[in-house]
């Protein structure tokens, strides 16, 4: 870290911003234990003015002084040091190479574990367990739905969305190659789409951090995709250790469309399966 | 008003020759047909490297890197995530994701790609690309909105200034879309140079 301010210089404003980043990020690990200290920094940067105006604080240092002494509000910071953007079938043709190349190799399996790391409010792990309904593996399911933002998993468990999403959830879900009508999943009132109880009972929402936590299971197939892009190359690289160490012999890893095992340390480990759609699967023993 | 303003480019150039370690570039309707004039202007030998927001549609791949790969002296790529940036190399963000400039420890400038919230109701946003390259690159920074029709780039342009760098816009009455160069200069009334598309074509051709 010392290295890291030197390198930075140590004048003007903009460095003393970056310097209240580390600090704040510090106290948030010492005091919460989670840790964002391998976050890149340009796009956090910008999150966290925005939570120094949320917040009503002139500096960030101001900010770090509450969230020491008020435990109350770190939930809610929690908000502005992760990212909630998602939707349901984001990126279809993703979904549609998981049907057509993955799927059909999932099919050999008697059982199957599928992790989706990063899954934020759920968007994406519904889309997965709608899709294997589809294919008619998710009895044999359990899908593993990971985050580390509390309010993030409460809204996710709950499986209820804003009824105006629909209409780009649904666009994407026919063009992801779905079989059915979106709308067979869930029930609509109030403004609200409430997802069908028959998926949850195949996923299970659970903390966990891809900097501080290990490997929990053996899966066949890990989704992560734009989380990768907030994390710093270390991290990245403990990320993709934790997904080669959970997947079995040749099991299969997809990520964000903007996002490559190039330049990883396990890029060894991997090879490209579906390069368009960023799906990988996982080489064997040599 | 500055009295920089619609002069004529070449006896400015001098002031931005050696300076310039980026430039930015912000644009939105009418942006194909600026850029088809602007970016085949910037010579080869560039030492600034060149970034650009255009909105497009958010749901398909992207065609800028073909339309203008054949058309310009420099390279044109697609930024990519973490990726150094390189003198001399034009980069388009990616349709979807917002394009910002960070800094990585041991190598020095990188591209970063996010997934955030859309900002003036897109992504990428103008204002993102331009904040955190002020940030980066301070005073040799060159930041240029050109035609379109909302005000995403205002607020980045008063970044760019703020942060010691230089502000061109495209002169609204000559933009196929004025609403973004206008709102533009409302933010940064003092703009450094406020041209045709032509003249903008002009100066960056004379940099080197």
């Amino acid at each position: 870290m010392d290295a890291q301010i030197e390198a930075r210089g140590a004048s003007g404003p903009e460095k003393d911003f970056d310097i209240e980043i580390q600090l704040l990020l510090e106290a948030v690990y010492l005091k919460y234990h989670s840790d964002f200290r391998g976050y890149a920094g340009a796009s956090l940067k910008r999150r966290m003015r925005a939570a120094m105006a949320h917040f009503g604080c002139r500096t960030l240092t101001q900010l770090q002084e509450r969230v020491l002494h008020d435990e109350q509000i770190f939930p809610a910071l929690m908000n502005f040091l992760t990212v909630q953007v998602s939707e349901m079938f984001r990126d279809p043709s993703y979904f549609r190479a998981l049907r057509e190349t993955v799927v059909p190799m999932l099919r050999t399996y008697p059982s199957l574990k599928i992790w989706v790391a990063g899954c934020s409010t759920g968007e994406e792990a519904y889309s997965m367990a709608i899709m294997l309904q589809e294919e008619g593996l998710l009895s044999r399911s359990m899908i593993y739905a990971t985050d580390i933002n509390p309010l993030a998993l409460a809204t996710a468990e709950a499986g209820i969305y804003d009824v105006e999403r629909l209409a780009l959830f649904t666009e994407n879900h026919r063009r992801s190659g779905g079989r059915s009508s979106l709308s067979d999943y869930y029930t609509a009132a109030y403004g609200r789409a409430v997802f069908d109880k028959q998926l949850k009972q195949s996923l299970v929402f659970s903390d966990h951090s891809l900097a501080t936590d290990h490997v929990f299971a053996e899966m066949q197939l890990v989704s992560c995709r734009n989380v990768l892009i907030y994390f710093n190359r270390p991290l990245q690289d403990r990320a993709v250790g934790l997904f080669r160490d959970s997947l079995v012999r040749r099991g299969f890893l997809g990520i964000g469309a903007k996002e490559s095992l190039r330049f990883s340390a396990c890029s060894d480990d991997f090879e490209e399966l579906v390069r368009e759609d960023r799906i990988y699967r996982k080489r064997g023993a040599p | 008003m500055s009295a920089t303003r619609g002069s004529t480019p070449a006896r400015l150039v001098p002031t931005l020759d050696g300076r310039l370690e980026a430039i930015v570039i912000g644009t939105s309707a009418g942006g194909i047909e600026a850029l088809s004039v602007l970016l085949p202007a910037l010579p080869a030998g560039l030492t600034a490297a060149v970034l650009v927001v255009i909105h497009q549609p958010r749901d398909r791949a992207s065609l800028l890197v073909q339309i203008f790969a054949g058309r310009c002296a420099l390279r044109v790529e697609e930024a990519g995530d973490k990726q150094p940036v390189e003198p001399g190399v034009i980069y388009f963000a990616p349709p979807d994701y917002h394009l910002l400039v960070d800094r990585e420890s041991g190598v020095g400038p990188v591209l970063a790609l996010s997934s955030d919230e859309l900002v003036q109701y897109s992504r990428p946003s103008i204002d993102v690309l331009f904040e955190s390259a002020a940030d980066i690159y301070g005073e040799r920074l060159l930041g240029m909105v050109l035609t379109g029709a909302n005000q995403d780039g205002a607020a980045g342009l008063a970044a760019v200034r703020a942060g010691g760098g230089v502000a061109a816009v495209q002169r609204p009455d000559s933009a196929a879309a004025s609403m973004m160069p206008a709102a533009a200069l409302e933010r940064v009334p003092d703009a450094d140079f406020v041209l045709t598309i032509e003249q903008l074509a002009g100066l960056l051709a004379g940099l080197r």
